[in-house]
């Protein structure tokens, strides 16, 4: 794969051109955190930033999305008849991103685009956006990407990746997309023979630094009932307030609802996303709710992506390790914790579970 | 704090191991720096999980919802009102309940810590005096009353109005606070500063509900956001959905709000939702001389009718 070295001196005036061809996304400080953003004429993302306190599946993903528009109104001859919005689907890119987080696109892809069901929204979103990625040389004491199937310069998902180094950034091109991203921003000067070797080192150095690790060797052969009945749960859920800090947060979670909103005759289909962890999630209408307790929830939450993930596409985990819901859980649940009990168990330490 | 850890697991040993309470419900140690996990302890063995300092900041209270158990709970002032809230609104009985007391000194804000240092916080450690805080290639050392959760700076009960045992001797209570200086400086706002206030407060909001499911008055079965049967406020991020879920669900705990900063502190994006439960506090200070949960005997001003109520039209 091709490297071209930005000067860093450089990297405004090509930005400032890629923005002929692209809309621009990019972290900006929101004070104490970075979130995504627009990147308006002029202003640069700030890679001085370790994660987004949101993911960036959200660029692809919106929180809320407009799916259809109708009218109620009978004098209108497309009454009752649900209609596209127009939406922008030009190019776009995203300046910075890390790569746990494009790692966890592949992920959501699984749920958006099988060869079943093809989400329209979300594959015309993922479509029209390119990644261009930026390596971590500093990893958090939460980080666990690289036991989790991703890693502070893991490409997958990344059409460019960005590795600082010094004055400059060495730009792997992984794609097509990156290709044609690097000539709309005007970098193509080749890095010297040695560049490959150089991002090898700094990889190295920076997986080095990655302090935590999970393992998830035995999750798969797990009895999937037995985890399902494990001692542990309880204790596990207790402090679990049930937000949606931990779903929203996360860039692999991917469940949402649909409504419908009226104001007078006119109305929209809207997708918002939801959580496993709200009581409404699983209520049926017969009023029955099949988890209809905090403890069947967070069960639900670690089930799925330590357990049905792991069995249903026997490629892993359904996390890449991004650290956020062990941060920012108002209550301390750490998933980290969590998988060490689900990979360890055994029904032999069932008793030690419910003592401990 | 090591002397209240102790206390703690000394007085939780004696309860579990005389079965006057079934289980103990305090704080165990948390897997990141300033963050203590809620847990319980059934067995006089495992009291050893139980500890105490200054990351203890999410309300107990909230965990002894529709519980059954004979329950040893450990409060400090905050919690403790929010207990006797509980009692007075039936949610717990006052039998079911062995209050192990804390007086409290505050709990740290652990935003407040991070935006005082460069880089990320490590290890964090407090004395009396101090929070002392190490990081990768750093150490710095704070001032405790600095780096307090706002609510705990303002605090004037820190002793639990209520409990039945104490971890120590009372705290001396804070003087002199000005406890409502924010809320005065909104009430001064003209209209447009005050719109403008508010939707920039609320414009991060990610609807997590982190906030209302944190506090141990949001005990409905159903809340007014998540009804369907008819449905009051959308679901989307429309910001007037977002305000509507903020201005009630502040009205719904006007009266009963101990302002312990559970719900602010539970924010994954920093929001200060407090500001209006405080106005609403200031406001039940003010006309009805009230403070929620000092004691069991009166009801909150808004579930009580009295006939002197000096405003006609409630007549
Ligand atoms: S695990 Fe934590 S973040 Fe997730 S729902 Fe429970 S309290 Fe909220
Ligand atoms: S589960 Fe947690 S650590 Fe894993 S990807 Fe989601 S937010 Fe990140
Ligand atoms: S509204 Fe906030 S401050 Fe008031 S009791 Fe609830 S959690 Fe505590
Ligand atoms: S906790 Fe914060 S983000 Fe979540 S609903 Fe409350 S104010 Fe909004």
């Amino acid at each position: 794969m091709k490297v071209i070295l930005i000067e860093k001196a450089q990297w405004e005036a090509g930005v400032e051109k890629a923005r002929d061809s692209y809309r621009l996304f990019g972290p900006v400080s929101q004070g104490p955190f970075h979130q995504f953003r627009p990147l308006a004429a002029g202003q640069l993302p700030d890679l001085d930033y370790s994660n987004t306190r949101m993911s960036a599946k959200e660029l692809v993903y919106p929180q809320s999305e407009k799916m259809f528009d109708y009218t109620l109104d009978k004098s209108q001859p497309d009454h009752h008849l649900l209609k596209e919005p127009q939406k922008d689907y030009s190019p776009r890119a995203v300046l910075g991103i890390r790569p746990c987080d494009a790692d966890a696109f592949g992920l959501v892809q699984r749920n958006f685009d099988t060869p079943d069901y093809k989400d329209p929204y979300w594959i015309r979103a993922r479509e029209a956006i390119t990644l261009v990625g930026y390596a971590c040389s500093a990893p958090c004491s939460t980080c666990f990407c690289t036991s989790a199937g991703s890693g502070p310069f893991s490409e997958s998902g990344l059409d460019v990746l960005l590795v600082a180094d010094g004055d400059n950034f060495l730009a792997r091109v992984i794609t097509e997309r990156g290709e044609k991203f690097m000539a709309a921003a005007g970098w193509d000067a080749a890095a010297g023979d040695d560049a490959d070797a150089r991002i090898e080192a700094l990889r190295a150095e920076a997986e080095s630094r990655i302090a935590s690790h999970i393992e998830t060797d035995n999750l798969r052969s797990q009895d999937t009932l037995s985890l399902h009945g494990a001692a542990f749960w309880e204790e596990v859920s207790f402090a679990c307030i049930n937000c949606g800090t931990c779903t929203y947060l996360c860039p692999t979670c991917w469940c949402f609802d649909i409504q419908d909103e009226n104001r007078g005759k006119q109305g929209m289909r809207i997708r918002n996303w939801d959580s496993c962890m709200f009581p409404l999630f699983t209520l049926h209408g017969s009023g029955h709710n099949p988890r209809g307790k905090k403890v069947q929830r967070v069960r639900q939450r670690f089930m799925h992506k330590l357990k049905y993930y792991v069995d249903k596409y026997e490629d892993g985990i359904q996390c890449v390790g991004c650290g956020r819901c062990v941060q920012h859980c108002p209550v301390n649940i750490d998933i980290r914790r969590v998988c060490e009990l689900m990979n360890s168990y055994g029904p032999s330490q069932d008793a030690c579970a419910v003592a401990s | 704090m090591l002397e209240y850890t102790d206390k703690i697991r000394e007085i939780a040993a004696r309860l579990l191991k005389e079965g006057t309470v079934e289980m103990v419900i305090g704080f165990r140690k948390g897997t990141v720096p300033m963050m203590n996990e809620p847990c319980f302890v059934t067995d006089a063995g495992d009291v050893d999980r139980l500890i105490w300092d200054g990351n203890c900041g999410v309300n107990l209270a909230n965990y002894l919802m529709d519980r059954k158990e004979k329950i040893g709970i450990v409060a400090k002032g905050c919690d403790a009102r929010n207990i006797v809230t509980h009692i007075v609104e039936n949610k717990i009985d006052r039998d079911q309940l062995f209050i192990i007391g804390v007086p409290c000194t505050g709990m740290i804000d652990r935003r407040k810590v991070a935006a005082a240092v460069d880089g990320e916080i490590l290890e964090v450690s407090e004395d009396g005096h101090n929070v002392s805080v190490r990081g990768q290639g750093f150490e710095k050392v704070l001032n405790r009353q600095e780096v307090l959760q706002q609510n705990c700076s303002l605090c004037i009960h820190r002793n639990p109005v209520i409990s039945d045992e104490l971890v120590a001797e009372e705290v001396p209570e804070q003087q002199g606070v000005d406890r409502y200086a924010d809320v005065r400086r909104i009430e001064a706002m003209d209209p447009e500063e005050k719109w403008n206030f508010f939707d920039d407060l609320l414009s991060e909001c990610i609807r997590c509900y982190a906030c209302r499911n944190a506090c141990p008055l949001c005990y409905c079965p159903t809340c007014f956001v998540d009804e369907s049967r008819p449905q009051w406020v959308g679901k989307s991020q429309d910001p007037i959905d977002v305000r509507t879920f903020h201005f009630l669900r502040a009205y719904h705990c006007a009266g009963r709000c101990t302002d312990c900063g559970a719900c602010e502190r539970a924010c994954p994006v920093g929001i200060n939702m407090r500001v209006f439960t405080k106005k609403l506090e200031k406001d039940c200070l003010e006309k009805f001389g009230w403070e929620a949960g000092l004691t069991t005997d009166a009801r909150p001003p808004l579930d009580t009718f009295r006939p002197d109520d000096p405003d006609d039209f409630i007549k």
